[in-house]
């Protein structure tokens, strides 16, 4: 017992892979005794961990003892327990979320007794991306955690989920299938599969360029990266509410993340500045596009959608915003690498909130049509309030999460002199403005007309959660940056107070 | 050009033909045949770099017996996905169902 | 955490914490709403006497919270603070008790004054913030929070004018966000303070420096109406008269104003900007929207909007004053801040007191209205008087000041705009003088509610006849210890 609370990391992954078996084999019943315990193990494991690290720094996990390069090796470090975090918050909130979401007739009792298992293990496969060390795993818990997000969009049992749901299927296969290629093609050259050991050996040549393009290509299907983002909004938006949540906020930040560390940590600097520069642009499309798809968008669940598109390109801009600092004798890299990593946070909240919050304004109405929303907002005036906060983040409007994260990406841009940059994302903003408004402004009509079914307030108090907790971090910032200082290198720490 | 060029070509190949496949093939059968004829291609690959000397490194062989256990189980669920489909919506494609037409 | 550092702090949570309680409570459940308001209200205005008395011996009130690596959160009493946070409280206190019986049995209430709380809140923040992220982030809690508030009817027109107003307003936060992030890339993180915090910035930044502050500036000039940026005012003007009282005389334009207050003084210093001619610009911008706004007022017949672009008029005397290089003309801006305010505020009581009590909407409508509210019209006629600067009242003692301020600094055509302009405030508002107390009605009034024993509700009669009367007052006793004239040259001490 002792030597699993020294090893709390195992128990992210441990404890929700078992509980989906339990809830599986318990036909979906008891679920509370099953939900409750797992909020309340993850919590402590995750208490634990950051403690952990805080403690005694960042850390290797050898799985089973086994050592690198026959092993799998975890890597708990800043950057991983912020992201691990954040899949607990979320996780937490639509766990909770989710107990009243279902109905009780018996086409929402099945499709209920399939949600748990399904979201467990997706929770358990995200945990494990963001802790591996090693390009092999991470493959292997993208498709674990691709292939629980289909079918869990595929829950809600419209012919447009399904057919949603399966295009994300092909791409997800597709992209996963570039990923490997790319994987097969660094094992040949040099051997091991650990991050740590090939980034010592890693040098620039032609093959590994060539791993490089094609792993590239398969993190931006994976994070919906323009213009491979056209799967997203019809998956996304015809998932049941609590998996659009999740999957808006957690599973497109897998591929975002596997990016991130493997242009920080795995390719020599020499080789990523052009890609970066192309990543940047095809971001700041995204946030035109995504933005403006959002705005004409008729429907709620499509607005949010789109939305995320956005948003995502956001976490893109980060990587020319890194590389031109470089070389530079200042902490621009710095301040964009935390930029962006407070970007997946923020973002993964609000729009978390957001699409929760959806849920209950369509279980409030029936339909998730826009013009069916006037009214709602002094019959829900939590959930109001809960779509208010989560928008302030969106829109980067401070005290929201996302400020920080806009603030530091429009530092740099700006300081540096990269004035597109700066443009795009000042011009997102509004433009998030623009969409989120379409929201606010028929919530604050007084006129309400059709159907109307009270929620749960249980949905209405895990929406709201999340909201303040996008707030939350935007008042408070530094004990985010104070993890995110743990394995941080002397160039990517140097604004957080890491010194070489 | 040795045996192991030979075999890393011919998975290029079937990755390209498959990938070719996914994406003008309408139908979702076929589609998913091209799929697994694509990760046929990267296990062939894989495989073939397992050998770099007198003897064959097991990691590879390891790696393509989960890659294959995978590409089953995704397979499998992928088709029963395109039965549902075909019963829903009474096509087997994608086109004209999809609800992103803003 | 001593009491210095809990000061500032509480006078932020005494209306933010009231604004969330009232959210919660029942919609239903008046009496306890009205407590509540008044509470947080009078605890305010003695919050904000305490400090104004700690400012006046020189104490130091600051609140400072760590938002980023090497960046701090910080809100810090001064005497501008003072000038604009006793103005805010003040008319936060008179406007709750209007609002309370102006929206007597109307729905939604529990929103209306939730929402009101926190654009207070956000005023005081705005003069509390100590560095500009500070002041940023009040800012735009302000337009989001006044949202709500504009929109408050829920009518097609409203909802159009709220979507003006946040597109004028956010398109403005959007230059100002640029400008600051350009200013803390180059300055590095910096407060504000007396006399400038960038006065010693290299010869080689002044190019930059200049296009940073007409992004800053014409980003604040959103807020403060400064034409051709004004449209939204007037269009806001469908929200509830005491949303225009309260945000339209005071809240918004003056958070606008103030801003442009901290940017030429505490943030560049009056000297600085001088030295790179930045200044010039801006009074002429000022000069011409005080004129505009004057002769769009000329011609409007609707009560409200005639208010409305007499504000865009007035307030252009804070931004003429306060880039008048010259501590009389400084001294002229800041003291208008305060003075517009209280004689604004008390114009678009009367003209919600009208519109409330016998459904009047329109000048031409107003015929003899002066017998019947005589209480009302008499506040109205003072404030008039007091605008268009007839002495003692304290709009003359702006005007003195902005025009010593004028021949001190050389620009003596200012005193022309000035003249011209006090004319022109008399040709609109004699007529409504004339109509309101001279003319005989047309018939019987529309009355809805019976009459009692004064000529409206007690609720909607003393903000107005109080306001009306500090008017007088502070033009009265400008020479007295606390009367606004004094922290202005109080300020103007420090500042140059």
């Amino acid at each position: 017992m002792t030597s699993l609370l020294q090893q709390p990391e195992v128990w992210l992954v441990a404890v929700p892979v078992l509980a989906a078996c339990v809830s599986f084999a318990m036909n979906g019943r008891a679920r509370l005794a099953v939900v409750i315990p797992v909020i309340v193990f993850v919590s402590m494991a995750m208490a634990l961990t950051t403690w952990k690290l805080s403690d005694s720094g960042a850390y290797i996990h050898q799985i089973g003892g086994w050592i690198a390069p026959l092993g799998i090796s975890w890597r708990i470090d800043g950057l991983a327990v912020v992201m691990l975090l954040l899949t607990t918050l979320v996780g937490a909130g639509v766990s909770v979320y989710s107990l009243a979401y279902f109905g009780d007739s018996r086409e929402e009792r099945h499709r209920e007794r399939y949600f748990w298992p399904l979201w467990f293990f997706l929770w358990g496969s995200l945990n494990a991306i963001f802790l591996s060390n090693d390009i092999f795993n991470w493959y292997v818990s993208l498709e674990l955690s691709g292939l629980a997000a289909v079918a869990l969009i595929t829950l809600s049992n419209k012919p447009e989920a399904l057919t949603g749901g399966m295009r994300y299927l092909i791409l997800a296969l597709s992209a996963s299938l570039f990923y490997l290629l790319g994987v097969s093609l660094l094992y040949g050259q040099y051997g091991t599969l650990d991050l740590d050991g090939l980034a010592n050996v890693i040098e620039r040549q032609h093959l590994t360029m060539t791993a490089m393009a094609v792993m590239t290509i398969g993190m931006a299907i994976k994070a919906a990266l323009f213009p491979v983002h056209f799967w997203l909004p019809p998956a996304h938006a015809n998932a049941p509410s609590p998996v659009s949540a999740v999957l808006s906020a957690l599973v497109v930040k897998g591929g975002f993340y596997i990016q991130l560390r493997l242009m920080t940590e795995l390719w020599p600097i020499d080789m990523t500045v052009a890609l970066s520069n192309g990543l940047g642009l095809l971001g700041g499309a995204a946030i035109i596009w995504g933005s403006y798809h959002a705005i004409r968008q008729s429907h709620l669940k499509p607005l949010i959608a789109y939305s995320t598109v956005a948003q995502l390109g956001y976490l893109f801009l980060m990587f020319p915003l890194m590389t031109i600092g470089w070389w530079a004798d200042n902490d621009w890299s710095s301040r964009a690498w935390a930029g962006g990593i407070y970007q997946a946070l923020s973002h993964g909240l609000a729009k978390a909130s957001l699409f929760l919050s959806a849920g209950v304004l369509i279980h409030a109405r029936g339909s998730d049509n826009l013009e069916g929303l006037r009214g709602l907002g002094e019959r829900l005036p939590m959930t109001a309030t809960a779509m208010a906060l989560a928008g302030i983040s969106l829109m980067g409007i401070p005290p929201g999460a996302g400020f920080i994260a806009k603030w530091l990406m429009l530092t740099v841009a700006m300081s540096s002199g990269q004035w597109l940059w700066a443009g795009i994302m000042i011009v997102g903003g509004l433009m998030a403005v623009g969409y989120l408004f379409r929201i606010f402004r028929r919530l604050m009509t007084t006129s309400d007309e059709g159907d109307y079914h009270r929620p749960s307030r249980i949905m209405e108090y895990a929406a709201l959660y999340l909201a303040i907790l996008s707030i939350a971090f935007g008042l408070s910032s530094l004990p985010v940056f104070e993890l995110l200082k743990h394995g941080a290198t002397s160039l990517l720490g140097t604004y957080l107070g890491v010194t070489p | 050009m040795n045996i192991t060029h030979l075999y890393g070509l011919a998975g290029v190949l079937l990755l390209a033909i498959g990938m070719y496949g996914v994406l003008i093939q309408p139908h979702l059968l076929k589609k998913l045949l091209s799929l697994n004829i694509a990760s046929g291609g990267v296990f062939l690959l894989m495989v073939a770099l397992a050998f770099r000397g007198e003897s064959p490194d097991p990691v590879p062989h390891a790696l393509v017996l989960t890659g294959i256990v995978i590409s089953v189980s995704a397979t499998a669920y992928a088709v029963a996905l395109a039965a549902r489909i075909y019963r829903a919506t009474g096509r087997a494609s994608l086109d004209q169902t999809g609800g992103d037409r803003s | 955490m001593s009491f210095d550092f809990i000061l500032p702090l509480a006078v932020l949570m005494t209306s933010f914490v009231t604004g969330i309680i009232i959210l919660m409570i029942d919609e239903a459940r008046v009496t306890a709403r009205t407590i509540l308001n008044l509470t947080g209200a009078v605890v305010k205005m003695l919050l904000v006497g305490v400090m104004l008395w700690g400012v006046f011996r020189g104490h130091n009130y600051e609140t400072r919270i760590p938002f980023l690596p090497n960046m701090d959160l910080v809100l810090r009493a001064d005497g501008m603070t003072i000038l604009f946070s006793t103005l805010s409280a003040g008319l936060w206190l008179l406007t709750t008790i209007y609002a309370i019986g102006y929206l007597e049995g109307s729905p939604n209430r529990r929103r209306f004054f939730g929402y009101f709380s926190f654009c207070v809140t956000a005023t005081m923040g705005v003069s509390l913030a100590g560095n500009l992220v500070t002041f940023f982030l009040f800012y735009e809690m302000l337009t989001l929070t006044t949202y709500p508030l504009v929109v408050h009817r829920g009518t097609e027109k409203s909802m159009q004018a709220g979507t003006s107003y946040l597109a004028y307003t956010l398109g403005g936060s959007a230059l100002i966000l640029a400008g600051m992030v350009w200013l803390y890339g180059i300055a590095g993180p910096f407060d504000f303070m007396e006399a400038g915090a960038l006065g010693s910035m290299h010869e080689k930044y002044h190019g930059q420096l200049s296009v940073i502050f007409l992004l800053l500036m014409f980003g604040l000039g959103v807020k403060a109406a400064i034409f051709p940026l004004h449209a939204w005012l007037p269009q806001a003007m469908v929200a509830p008269a005491p949303v225009s009282a309260l945000l339209h005389a005071v809240a918004v334009v003056k958070a606008g104003a103030f801003g442009m207050v901290r940017v030429v003084y505490d943030v560049y210093g009056i000297a600085f900007c001088h030295q790179m001619n930045l200044l010039f610009l801006f009074m002429v911008m000022a000069s011409i929207t005080i004129l505009y706004g004057s002769l769009r007022a000329l011609v409007q017949d609707d009560f409200k909007r005639r208010l409305a672009f007499s504000t865009v008029s007035q307030v252009s005397y804070i931004l003429l004053g306060i880039t008048m290089f010259g501590p009389m003309g400084t001294i002229g801006g800041l003291v208008h801040l305060v003075h517009q305010g209280v004689m604004k505020i008390t114009m678009f009581f009367c003209a919600g007191n009208i519109a409330e009590t016998l459904h009047l909407h329109k000048i031409s409508e107003l015929k003899g209205v002066g017998r019947r509210m005589p209480l009302t019209m008499g506040a109205f006629t003072v404030a008039a008087l007091g605008m268009i600067g007839v002495p003692p009242l304290a709009g003359f003692i702006s005007k003195w000041h902005l025009g010593l301020g004028a021949v001190e600094s050389g620009h003596t055509w200012v005193l022309i705009v000035l003249a011209l302009s006090s004319l022109l405030n008399a040709a609109y508002f004699l007529p409504i003088l004339r109509t309101a107390w001279f003319d005989k009605p047309d018939g019987p009034w529309n009355e809805t509610h019976p009459r009692g024993r004064f000529e409206t509700g007690l609720w909607l009669l003393i903000p107005p006849v109080t306001t009306a009367a500090l008017t007088i007052l502070i033009g009265l006793f400008a020479g007295s210890i606390f009367s606004p004239i004094r922290w202005a040259y109080l300020i103007v001490g420090r500042e140059y």
